[in-house]
């Protein structure tokens, strides 16, 4: 089966148990179970493959650029975790299936724990560093929604966001560390960086990456002084602590310094830190697991201890230790998900795990005890079970490593550890199952079902086959070591995996750890009590003060900045530009100007007058706002006469057009404000925003003269629209070819924008109407006296009489709008000014009943006529867009010119109309009021009616 | 002429961030249709100031307007008369609702956690 299939299947999984949710419990699980098997199949089909010694790669391009592609690999290493990952999760679901109680959202439990599986086969089988970024961080996010799958529960959901907060900061951490690596390897294929050894190991970029990588492996992988968000993801539902905690997800950690061990290792960077680490965990986390009154989180600091192991194992950078490393790596994964599914069973039928409350379970639950008799012998290092087998691979280890150079150390340590290891080992089992029966057990507790006994029963089978007959496993663990290894080691001659070795050191280390956890076991309570004494400080209280000091320093330092003040906000950004443009301004380079300065003359000059003289009165008067409507007229007519004279006719109509419908927006505004606008800002305030207002103003005077006289020092585009325009676009008018034709897709944007906006206007003013707002509106009286006929005889006549006129125009000037000034914009500004005329003139009543086209129709169909005219391009197969024209001859007319861009600036057209005039209605729609019907007569006197009216 | 046109660019700014600052809604709602008229004529005279001669081509006419920014700015106008669509219903609802129509609100600030006033 293809590797791009055995990652996707988990993924395309997903969506079949939250489908099937309905179908019952039970088809559920075996659909899901069937998804998980049949990737399982798939993978195996690749096992001939990877005997023969070939490497099965899947390539897909996806950002090359980048270096990002989705390139999958299989090899020793790869099959192994996604063997694990893909056989276990199948127990895992099978076991699940009858955990979960029936107040559970099976659907959704499983939808997640697909979503995992894929996420981690993703990781075992990229050969791109940075594809397995993405899946490194998928796994994050789908394993914060299983610890925090029992939403109801707070530890549920803390220990989810501790788990995402660690986990996520050490995803960060690693994705810094991958881009070093990718840039010192120069690729970000692994197949590439894993014959890079010595151009890595050279590179000044060597030690930070190493760091960054090891902190995303040491967060993943519960290492210390990271380990603590292990324990408190304990409480998640059974299923998924065995799945993720035991199995998968904080092996993943440990997968990658196995997959980098041939470039990373070998360093004393590497054994220093890894090492160190490793050892550190081993023993910490096994001296915290004994006192652990919880089973799971026993068996949590119990993983957290045997990760310590394996990562201990990896830093020492022998051949030896890394084929000891994967052995436990399968060891550790067989027993350790054999015993959390037994802690499950111990809560599921005891509905306690507090060990202080069991005890005396072994006549009641044979079948249990007996599968957890096994498991557990096997983690303490009892011989005849796998964990001895590399346990002693260890210690071995440990007896010829040296740190620091203090002889001994290492083998006290790791003597240590194996000792703590094997007294939570036989606490687990002899005050859970054997002492005296009890009878104050929350739920009288017995066997539970064979489905739930049979995934961990499964699993000790393995550990007691590999631990009688060490050697059946062995190829499998060479074949998965020397992936590991790759170029840079070999598996050391006459390595054998086997019960006995002789007398060796590790065995008296051994001997050692199994007595010593037996005698501290039986010296519990002092031990305990000892230990109590020692008030180890606990590390959630440490995250916690952490987290509670950012979110504090982050809430003040917002809180400061952003106090709820607009006039504050906006002149700091006016501030921050200020000193920024002044900055530029001082240090940079003037250039001299090189454009001639042009003539004034009178007219232009009576123009300034008039726009200064406006400006200056609107500051000063504004509080009349009335007024101040006056004269924001003004000079938008100047504007537009200034775009007149300086050649651009398109400019100058648009923007009187607007104008138009700004002054007649803000009028309708205008009429629900107040008139006046209080004086409140003290002089003080005042005389401060002036100086600011009047440095702005005078820096952008000097800017504008400079880019005025100067120009730009690198030649712009604009010829290349001159020279083409014409050739390519078949319009005349530059301008108006640049905006439907060149920069289509820009228009696009903008009309959808702008038709948006008016639904926007039409949606808040609905809410307004409908809401408290509304009630009050209809109850308004207005502050002004009415005038004494509502629509003026003389008006409604005169805007009925040139409508047609009025419209006639805007045809003209939309088809003439490709080679002379016009264009959809501009025509679509002058319908709508058409149309608005006649509501103001006749009345909302009378125009509305006259409307029959929903202004929203008018905005949907112009984009989507716009759009189609785009698509029509795509069937003469060209891009999105692409605008083609021809030339017509129907007599009698002459010949004229027929372009598609006609078609888009139909739908620039209709957007503009619509948007201009659903805005407009909707503010028209609050100044109905009830105690004053409109007449849907358009007249005050209707001709029509004689003299009554 | 390029003095005229760019002492109005910084008259329209200054005028329009004197009125940007002000407490009120509707001062400020100018003062932003203000500044946009100074952004907008600020681009348009990026291409350089020409008279008499629109970018529309003419047999035999070799010099034309700069076409790049009065294209650039005559969306920008359009989209301009939405924006000042949008602030002014915005405001106008936050007046018909609140009864008020100051720009700025810095009472304390409600914890949505606890319910009560909090720093």
């Amino acid at each position: 089966m293809s590797l791009f299939l055995i990652v996707l299947l988990p993924f395309l999984g997903a969506l079949v148990p939250g489908v099937l949710n309905g179908a019952g419990r039970r088809v559920c699980a075996f659909a899901t179970l069937g998804v998980t098997v049949t990737a399982f199949v798939g993978l195996l089909s690749n096992l001939p493959a990877l005997m023969a010694g070939e490497t099965p790669v899947a390539q897909m391009a996806w950002m090359p650029d980048l270096g990002l592609n989705a390139t999958l690999m299989l090899d020793g290493l790869g099959f192994f975790f996604a063997a694990l990952i893909l056989g276990i999760g199948g127990l895992i679901i099978v076991y699940a299936r009858y955990y979960l109680s029936r107040d559970d959202d099976m659907g959704e439990f499983f939808t997640y724990l697909l979503l995992f599986q894929g996420a981690m086969v993703g990781i075992v089988l990229s050969d791109n560093i940075l594809f397995l970024l993405v899946f490194w961080e998928l796994t994050s996010l789908s394993s914060f929604l299983l610890i925090g799958y029992w939403k109801h529960l707070p530890e549920g959901r803390q220990g989810a966001r501790m788990a995402l907060t660690v986990t996520g900061m050490g995803g960060l951490a690693l994705i810094g560390g991958m881009l070093l690596l990718g840039r010192a390897a120069g690729s970000y294929e692994l197949s590439v960086i894993l014959e890079s050894r010595e151009a890595i190991q050279a590179s000044p970029l060597y030690l930070p990456a190493l760091i960054l990588i090891l902190v995303g492996c040491f967060t993943k992988s519960a290492q210390f002084p990271f380990h603590f968000w292990l324990p408190h993801a304990m409480a998640a539902p059974t299923p998924v602590s065995a799945y993720l905690h035991s199995a998968t997800m904080v092996k993943a950690g440990i997968f990658l310094m196995a997959r980098l061990w041939p470039v990373l290792s070998g360093t004393p960077e590497w054994f220093w830190i890894v090492t160190t680490a490793g050892l550190l965990t081993m023993v910490i986390g096994a001296a915290i697991a004994i006192f652990k009154h919880d089973l799971k989180a026993l068996l949590a600091f119990s993983t957290v201890s045997h990760l310590g192991l394996i990562t201990f194992l990896l830093g020492t950078g022998s051949a030896y230790a890394a084929v000891a490393a994967v052995f436990h790596i399968l060891n550790h994964a067989t027993f350790k998900a054999a015993l959390f599914m037994t802690a499950g069973i111990v809560d599921h039928e005891a509905h306690t795990r507090d060990i202080r409350k069991l005890g005396g379970l072994r006549r009641l639950m044979p079948v249990t005890f007996g599968i957890a008799l096994v498991a557990s012998l096997s983690m303490a290092g009892i011989p005849l079970f796998n964990g001895f087998l590399s346990k002693e691979m260890m210690l071995e280890e440990a007896a010829h490593t040296t740190l620091f150079g203090i002889p001994l150390l290492v083998p006290v340590l790791a003597t240590l550890g194996a000792l703590f290891s094997a007294a939570y080992s036989f606490r687990f089992i002899v005050h859970t199952f054997l002492g005296p029966e009890r009878d104050d057990y929350p739920s009288h507790p017995h066997d539970p079902g064979f489905g739930m006994w049979l995934p961990p029963a499964l699993l000790c089978g393995l550990v007691i086959a590999i631990g009688l007959v060490p050697f059946l496993a062995e190829p499998g663990v060479f074949f998965v070591a020397r992936a590991v290894l790759g170029e840079t080691a070999t598996i050391p001659e006459g390595l054998h995996l086997s019960i006995w070795h002789g007398l060796t050191p590790a065995l008296m280390m051994s001997v050692i750890a199994v007595l010593g956890g037996a005698i501290l076991l039986w010296l519990f309570r002092p031990a305990s009590a000892a230990w109590r004494a020692l008030h180890v400080p606990a590390a959630k209280g440490i995250f916690d003060a952490i987290v509670a000091a950012a979110v504090a320093g982050a809430g003040a330092l917002v809180h400061r900045l952003h106090d709820g003040s607009f006039s504050r906000y906006a002149g700091i950004f006016a501030l921050a530009v200020l000193g920024l443009a002044g900055h530029g301004w001082l240090t940079g380079e003037v250039a001299t100007p090189t454009r001639a300065a042009t003539p004034m003359n009178a007219v232009a000059a009576a123009g300034w007058l008039m726009l200064a003289a406006a400006t200056g009165a609107i500051v000063l008067l504004h509080r009349n706002r009335l007024f101040a409507l006056v004269l924001v007229g003004i000079i938008g007519t100047i504007v537009s006469l200034g775009f007149a004279v300086f050649s651009a006719p398109d400019l100058a109509m648009t923007q009187i057009s607007v104008e138009v419908v700004t002054v007649i927006l803000l009028l309708l505004a205008l009429n629900f404000l107040p008139n006046e606008t209080p004086r409140e800002s003290s002089g003080f305030r005042r005389a401060r925003d002036a100086v600011l207002a009047l440095v702005a103003g005078g820096l952008t005077f000097g800017l504008s003269h400079h880019l005025l006289r100067t120009g730009f020092s690198e030649p712009t585009i604009s010829d290349y629209f001159l020279d083409n325009s014409y050739a390519g676009g078949g319009g005349t008018n530059v301008v108006n070819v640049i905006l439907v034709d060149f920069r289509g897709f820009d228009t696009f944007g903008e009309i959808t924008v702008l038709g948006i906006a008016a639904l926007v206007i039409f949606a808040l003013t609905e809410s307004l109407i409908r809401g408290a707002v509304g009630a009050k509106l209809r109850a308004r009286r207005p502050d002004k006296d009415l005038a004494g006929d509502m629509h003026p005889m003389m008006m409604v006549v005169l805007t009925r009489v040139i409508m047609p006129v009025v419209l006639l125009v805007g045809v003209y000037i939309f088809l003439r709008g490709h080679n002379e000034p016009g264009g959809g914009f501009i025509a679509g500004l002058i319908v709508a000014v058409a149309v608005v005329m006649q509501y103001m003139a006749s009345g909302y009543y009378w125009a509305e009943a006259r409307q029959r086209t929903p202004y929203h129709a008018i905005i949907g169909a112009g984009v989507l006529i716009a759009a189609a005219t785009g698509i029509g391009a795509w069937f003469t197969g060209h891009p999105f867009l692409t605008s083609s024209f021809t030339y017509l001859k129907i007599p009698p007319l002459e010949e004229f010119e027929v372009a598609s861009a006609l078609g888009f600036d139909l739908g620039v057209f209709l957007t503009v109309v619509g948007s201009v005039l659903l805005s407009l209605e909707s503010f028209a729609r609050m100044a109905r009021r009830a105690d004053k019907k409109d007449s849907d007569h358009a007249m005050d006197i209707d001709p029509s009616r004689g003299e009554k009216g | 002429m390029e003095l005229l046109v760019s002492s109005a660019i910084g008259i329209l700014t200054a005028a329009g961030l004197y009125l940007v600052l002000r407490l009120r809604t509707f001062p400020v709602i100018v003062g932003t249709a203000l500044l946009t008229y100074a952004v907008n004529v600020f681009l348009f005279a990026s291409g350089g100031l020409t008279t008499g001669a629109p970018p529309i081509l003419r047999d035999g006419v070799e010099t034309y307007a700069d076409p790049l920014p009065q294209a650039l700015v005559l969306t920008a106008i359009v989209i301009s008369f939405g924006m000042t669509a949008v602030v002014v219903v915005i405001a106008l609802g936050a007046y018909l609702g609140a009864g008020e129509d100051r720009m700025n609100d810095t009472r304390p600030r409600v914890d949505p956690a606890r319910g009560e006033p909090g720093e």
